[in-house]
């Protein structure tokens, strides 16, 4: 615990030696393309397939309507809405699967699905949301029975009358709209699968980019088990993954039709999607529409908070929530401050665009909630003339007041906001940039100084709220050790790049003693692995960690047991220190780990089981709550807009740290995925629901040289409740960033009035925004 | 009407019957079965398939495999020699460059030849040279650290400390 130590996984991604699904290759393999609507909402009035049957080395061309003699047209989401795999006769957004061409090569599969015929009877669609609840708007889900509008669902939490009474009463409320823009994922790998169904054992193994196997074992069992596919016959393997962040948790309707294709036709099937049918098709994340408003007093006390939502959620609700949780965590808005009044209130509604949204390097909304409260904490800040870090530390939730009751609901586990604040101002020289900002405001010149000091809520999640279609949300650990005092551990969770072979490897090695390259870690084959509900939310490390440690200590537990056997002394003489038992008082009588686990197979007590293993499936009493303290500095060009990051100081805590080298790689990459939608990223989409940067071209993923050279460090406050006191790091970034850089670059234009601007912010809207208050 | 060509990948040279139009990045992973080098997009924008052609880096799915022929390819199976780490691959591991490793071959092959043109490159040239290479993970501050302390390591200069800095 608290060493770097080098990543066990490294050595085979730099050598080539990487398993992802595109490396999967087994005999007899077809594959699979996919033909896609080039409209965002029409009518399928014919798909002629005999052009593209006799392109040589087309094997089958599969519509909706072959599907549905199967029953398998449609598929659950995962928050209990409805999705075509294929559609029988609308298309409902740009980009969806009309078809799919299935050949003996990828380049013939290509060949097919150019080869298609598809006549379409366009629509007029609905795409922006607003407009979507306008009576004389079409109604989108026909096939869902009495629908009669495009509203899905409507949530609210806290208490309206109370939280109405303070602003009515309020000697400042401010209040500003923002939009949280569409973005997507765009891990480097694409998603894909290769499905294959064996059909003498009647098995269907599916080698698939999946954050979370079992889930998808369970889904498909639920999807097909009518057609014989129950879950014992179900194998899903989740290789090497090229990152995930939330991308990878959905079931896309490409994994059902290679698995329905490979049941048919008893060979494997092979479907990697390309980037631009990625970006234009796969989950979206985000796509809030927030109007934000806060009241409080002259002085800066804060004392109440309004949230009001529009969440478009596409042609579906395809969200990737724990099911009690329509909004995710939005409701961890209210943030970081001290108050008692809130009210916030979600309406869902379907749009022609591809269904979503995805938790994104996120706590299911979190990253949302944060840009609302950071956001408007600044505003009001900026409305009374009061420093924004001097307003944070007046209103902060003090060290000795947690557990801390939100009011929503939420217990906060533990903080020390004010440490945290304090550090990164420290480190910044936040008072000496304030001066050199006074002096550049004289000359006209635009600098600004952000902060974000937010609170997260991750690592869902405990029982008794938590669950995914009816599962809990608890994680495994399951741990063997061999005679030979050397460990195989497995997990419910699967890493996608942050380094679970690595750290859940250190967990154990603390609480066992056995040396970390020792142990060896695998995730991602259902066969194998303990059931768990994978990887996203940050919750890795706070349930399936805690397992390793819990698993760990169950063994530890019967290690004393064995060495008092062998040493012939009573349990209660012993001592632990990592690797070995000892005797009270005479520590040269001792048993190593690896004596007592060669004795649990060799020479084990009467009456015990022989053996050396643990499984625990960790079911948490409480979320946690990682916190942090960002400060970014920005330099604007006045002429064009351009905006220079100078400085980004991120100051996280996550508690207790198992390996900081891998704590600080999550942060910088975070930060990246930070700025990306801060200042380059949204899925833009025309009236006619085209979208317009729909590839690599145009959708701007930073580079080397947008990411700045980020500082980081850190405070560490314990989770009181977690074994080890750990709290999860991996999205803490991508949910403070975005409101540090927006809070600058407003900061830098707020002498010419300017209260707000949507991000993305470019150098266009920027310039425009001075054009328009005259400052240029 | 397949076309032959001659071509040596990684130091061993294969004459291969080839569709005209086959990328060469497809030649390389389903033909010569190397799958370390990885597709990331269709528009030249991702480098996850860069690999070096005739020395100099290029990226494997804009080009044709019958237009690498005569030439010579490395790809990441080539870059460790007997089984000794190249230093950029000892600098990735040693200094968390990488997270899911999807992007690595590519940016080990894009900076073997940056570091091949420029031993000693500043923060700056190092980030616009990596340019057209994108990793989703990192946030890139750790491949800026690796390929420096490649180049103290190919420069013969004490090596950087690997330590994670923290403020």
């Amino acid at each position: 615990m608290g060493h770097s130590l080098k990543r066990k996984e490294d050595a085979r991604f730099i050598q080539g030696k990487g398993r992802y699904v595109d490396d999967v290759k087994l005999p007899g393999m077809l594959y699979m393309d996919i033909v896609r609507s080039p409209y965002a909402y029409a009518k399928i009035k014919n798909i002629n397939i005999d052009e593209a049957m006799k392109v040589p080395g087309v094997v089958a061309v599969v519509t909706g309507r072959d599907l549905e003699k199967y029953n398998l047209h449609w598929m659950p989401t995962l928050m209990s809405d409805t999705q075509m795999v294929l559609p029988t006769d609308t298309v409902m957004y740009q980009a969806q699967e009309v078809a799919a061409v299935i050949a003996t090569s990828k380049y013939a599969a290509r060949d097919g699905r150019e080869a298609v015929r598809v006549e379409y009877e366009p629509m007029k669609p609905v795409i922006d949301p607003y407009k979507s609840l306008d009576p004389d708007a079409p109604v989108l889900r026909t096939d869902k029975e009495g629908k009669k509008d495009n509203h899905i669902w409507n949530w609210k939490v806290g208490d309206k009358q109370k939280t109405d009474d303070v602003f009515a009463k309020a000697e400042v409320v401010v209040k500003e709209q923002m939009h949280i823009p569409r973005i997507h994922v765009a891990s480097i790998e694409t998603c894909g699968c290769v499905a294959d169904y064996d059909k003498v054992n009647n098995h269907l193994t599916m080698y698939m980019t999946t954050q979370a196997p079992h889930a998808i074992r369970t889904v498909i069992a639920l999807v097909a088990g009518h057609v014989g596919l129950t879950e014992e016959k179900i194998r899903v393997i989740s290789p090497d993954i090229g990152g995930g962040f939330g991308g990878k948790v959905p079931v896309y309707p490409g994994y059902v039709i290679a698995i329905a294709v490979s049941f048919l036709v008893g060979k494997p099937v092979k479907w990697i999607e390309d980037r631009s049918e990625n970006l234009q098709a796969d989950s979206f994340a985000r796509d809030y529409h927030i109007t934000a408003e806060m009241a409080g007093t002259k002085d800066g006390k804060i004392l109440a908070t309004r949230f009001k939502v529009l969440a478009d959620h596409g042609y579906t609700d395809a969200s990737a929530n724990p099911s009690k949780f329509p909004t995710g965590m939005f409701s961890i808005a209210t943030g970081s401050y001290d108050y008692d009044a809130t009210y916030m209130e979600c309406d869902a509604v379907y749009t022609n665009k591809p269904p979503g949204g995805v938790a994104y390097r996120c706590s299911f909304r979190v990253t949302e909630a944060v840009h609302a409260i950071e956001r408007i904490t600044d505003r009001f800040a900026l409305e009374i003339g009061k420093d924004p870090a001097e307003l944070r530390l007046q209103n902060f939730i003090k060290k000795e007041d947690f557990p801390w009751k939100s009011p929503t609901g939420w217990i906060y586990d533990s903080g020390d906001y004010h440490k945290g604040l304090l550090k990164a101002m420290d480190t910044v020289d936040y008072h000496q940039l304030r001066a050199e900002q006074a002096e550049k405001r004289k000359r006209g010149e635009l600098m600004g100084i952000g902060l974000s000091t937010f609170t997260e809520v991750v690592g869902a999640g405990p029982s008794k709220d938590f669950d995914i279609l009816g599962i809990k949300m608890f994680d495994s650990a399951e741990i063997r050790v061999h005679p030979t005092g050397k460990a195989i551990a497995r997990f419910g969770t699967k890493s996608q790049g942050q380094g679970h072979e690595t750290t859940y490897a250190q967990i154990i090695a603390e609480e066992l003693g056995i040396p970390a390259e020792n142990i060896q870690i695998e995730e991602g084959d259902t066969d194998t692995a303990p059931y768990g509900l994978g990887t996203y939310a940050s919750r890795s490390t706070p349930t399936a960690g805690a397992a390793a440690a819990v698993a760990s200590r169950k063994l530890r537990d019967k290690a004393r047991k064995i060495a008092a056997y062998l040493l012939e002394v009573s349990e209660d003489d012993l001592e632990w220190e990592p690797g070995k038992f000892f005797v009270k008082g005479a520590p040269e009588k001792s048993k190593t780990i690896q004596e007592i686990v060669f004795a649990s197979y060799t020479n084990h007590p009467p009456g015990m089981e022989a053996g050396f293993e643990a499984t625990h499936y960790y079911d948490p009493p409480n979320l946690t709550f990682p916190s942090g303290a960002y400060i970014c500095v920005v330099d604007i060009d006045k002429e064009t807009g351009a905006i220079h990051v100078r400085r980004f100081v991120a100051i996280d805590d996550c508690g207790n740290i198992i390996n900081p080298m891998i704590v600080q790689g999550q942060v910088h990459g975070g930060l990246t995925q930070g700025i990306a939608p801060a200042m380059y990223e949204e899925l833009i989409y025309d009236e006619a629901g085209n979208i317009l940067n729909g590839t690599f071209m145009d959708y701007l993923v930073p580079t080397a040289v947008e990411s700045p050279k980020w500082e980081t460090g850190h405070t560490v406050t314990p989770s009181p409740h977690h074994p080890i006191g750990a709290k999860g790091v991996g999205e803490s970034p991508t949910v403070g960033a975005p409101p540090a850089i927006a809070n600058a670059i407003v900061d830098a234009l707020s002498p010419y009035g300017i209260t707000h601007l949507d991000i993305p912010i470019t150098p266009f809207k920027v310039w425009k925004a001075l054009k328009e208050k005259g400052a240029i | 009407m397949l076309k032959e060509i001659t071509i040596t990948v990684n130091g061993q040279q294969h004459t291969l019957e080839v569709e005209p139009r086959l990328l060469l990045v497809h030649m390389i992973r389903e033909v010569l079965n190397l799958t370390g080098t990885h597709i990331g997009c269709d528009t030249s924008s991702c480098g996850a398939c860069t690999i070096l052609l005739d020395g100099k880096s290029i990226k494997s799915c804009t080009v044709l495999a019958v237009q690498a022929n005569g030439k010579s390819i490395t790809t990441i199976e080539g870059v460790a020699q007997d089984n000794q780490l190249s230093p950029l691959q000892e600098g990735f591991k040693e200094n968390h460059g990488l997270h899911c490793g999807f992007c690595t071959p590519g940016m080990i092959l894009r900076a073997t030849e940056l570091l091949a043109q420029n031993p000693n490159p500043t923060e700056e040239e190092i980030r616009w040279g990596i340019a057209g290479n994108l990793c989703r993970c990192t946030g890139y501050n750790n491949i800026v650290k690796a390929i420096q302390y490649a180049g103290a390591k190919i420069r013969g200069e004490e090596l950087p400390s690997t330590e994670p800095e923290f403020v």
